[in-house]
């Protein structure tokens, strides 16, 4: 389970989190949702120990991760998966190279198994028969597939998802919908998805939050959110200019 | 008094941001020095960047040791035969290209080559989250990317060093025996008679210590990068002035300890 407790983080004058608290289910897909540039990205980077809070506690299962030094660190990053926004594969390598890389980092697998590992995982996002290719001969969607297949590799407990429908065409960003929900049902994940596409949010999370300010101004089922009265929450629904929301 | 306070101002800040970074590239390769002796090794990614640095840039080194060897004939002969010297061509241009010009011009063309490209590839991973995406795979990133580039700039710019002084005395001797008409024999003895081994040797090691500083500035300009594409584009030009800069400010202090 991951529970962020009393998260403060600036940039500069900039407070980003603002004394943040969040609880984090086992097996299930919650979805932080909030306005761009609001701290989302911020927020998941913490969780994995890309960034370190000034105040505040991160707990991984239970363990502090703000406390640890890059060995033990590097044994919880372990348990996660991620996929980047722009799908942050290595240019310079092939997309097997790409899905082998924790594989061969971490692990004392034979070529051979190496191979079949990488084309299931592949196979499991739905590609087939693109090892060879580059990153660079990728659409958007194929690349944020092998993100995804590369994120799955170690077979995680917990993946995190950077914006996975950005940038997308709506029957792609549809397909990326599909496949973190069965990515998540068939491998029992817990999923932290950053969104700020609204309908897909609804067909993925378990649970959402609303991150404002700093804070998780409200955190429910896609019921509750729906039936929210908090006018921060209805504005952002809606996509209404008017509001509490300030624009900038 | 106030544009005066102004300026000092402006003189500290810039003297503590320069001592700032200078302990910043000391800890990267402390940092590089630790990881370096780590297993596994990976042999792969230090041969492609010692073919990228290496054998990439042996054109471009040919083509200035080469050329410089050739000038320096040019330069020496006209000043050498005011007083009827013109046998000590051959002897200062091999002792010009060993102790100083092979490894200098050899480090700045690699540094505008490799060291740039270096910047310039850890900017682009930098700005696209491919460095993020190492540590969360629980790889470090300076193990992977910076460790390689390291060993092969210590190991490569000497050797192209090499490829510079031999091309070097080549083309000077082309200048000064078939255009000169200096005799053969007397370019060689002269070059043999005044050229000690150790200039040669040490003439390496400072090779050494300038493929050090290009590939650590390069690649901490580059693993530094913020702010997209222009901020790639800021770390590439950074990266190649101030290893220029440290390379020939290295170059007075280690040739006033070594000769």
């Amino acid at each position: 389970m991951i529970k962020l407790v009393d998260l403060h983080k600036s940039f500069g004058r900039q407070k980003v989190l603002d004394g943040l608290d969040l609880d984090i289910e086992d097996g299930k897909t919650t979805v932080i949702i909030g306005r761009s540039g609001g701290g989302k990205s911020v927020l998941l980077k913490h969780m994995i120990g890309l960034l370190r809070p000034e105040r505040g506690q991160i707990l991984i299962d239970g363990t502090d991760i703000t406390k640890l030094n890059d060995q033990a660190l590097n044994e919880i990053r372990k348990k996660f998966g991620m996929l980047f926004q722009e799908a942050a594969l290595f240019d310079s390598m092939t997309v097997g190279e790409n899905v082998a890389f924790p594989l061969r980092e971490h692990t004392r697998m034979k070529e051979k198994e190496i191979r079949e590992t990488v084309a299931d995982r592949l196979r499991s996002v739905g590609l087939t028969g693109v090892e060879e290719k580059m990153p660079s001969e990728l659409s958007g969607g194929m690349r944020k597939r092998v993100g995804l297949a590369r994120a799955i590799a170690m077979r995680p407990q917990i993946v995190l998802f950077d914006e996975p429908t950005t940038g997308l065409d709506p029957v792609m960003a549809e397909a990326i919908n599909r496949l973190i929900i069965d990515t998540q049902k068939n491998l029992n994940l817990t999923c932290v998805v950053i969104s700020h596409d609204v309908r897909s949010i609804f067909e993925i999370g378990h649970r959402i939050a609303m991150l404002y300010e700093g804070k998780i101004i409200e955190n429910g089922t896609p019921e509750e959110l729906r039936a929210s009265q908090n006018p921060v929450t209805l504005q952002f629904l809606a996509g209404s200019i008017e509001g509490p929301i300030r624009i900038m | 008094m106030n544009r005066f306070s102004g300026a000092l101002d402006r003189l500290g800040r810039a003297v503590l941001a320069g001592v700032e970074e200078m302990g910043k590239i000391i800890l990267l390769f402390v940092s590089v020095l630790a990881w370096m002796f780590r297993p596994p090794f990976k042999l792969h990614n230090i041969f492609k960047q010692m073919e990228f640095v290496g054998v990439k840039s042996i054109f471009v080194v040919v083509l200035t040791g080469t050329f410089t060897g050739m000038v320096m004939a040019l330069q020496g002969y006209h000043g050498f035969r005011m007083f009827s010297a013109e046998s000590l061509v051959g002897g200062t241009v091999a002792l010009g290209m060993t102790r100083e010009l092979g490894p200098v011009l050899t480090s700045l063309m690699v540094t505008a080559r490799a060291g740039s490209a270096m910047a310039a590839e850890l900017g682009t991973m930098r700005v696209t989250e491919q460095i993020d995406a190492l540590y969360v795979m629980a790889a470090n990133p300076v193990k992977h990317l910076i460790v390689p580039r390291v060993i092969a700039g210590v190991l490569m710019v000497p050797l192209l060093t090499v490829v510079s002084d031999f091309t070097g005395i080549l083309g000077g001797y082309f200048v000064g025996v078939h255009i000169l008409g200096i005799n053969s024999g007397i370019f060689i003895k002269n070059i043999t008679r005044l050229v000690d081994l150790n200039d040669i040797y040490n003439g390496l090691v400072k090779a050494a210590c300038f493929g050090l500083i290009l590939s650590l500035i390069g690649c901490y300009k580059g693993f530094n990068t913020y702010g997209g594409a222009e901020g790639v584009g800021r770390a590439t030009t950074e990266a190649v002035v101030l290893a220029s800069i440290a390379i020939l400010i290295s170059d007075y202090f280690l040739t006033a300890i070594m000769f």
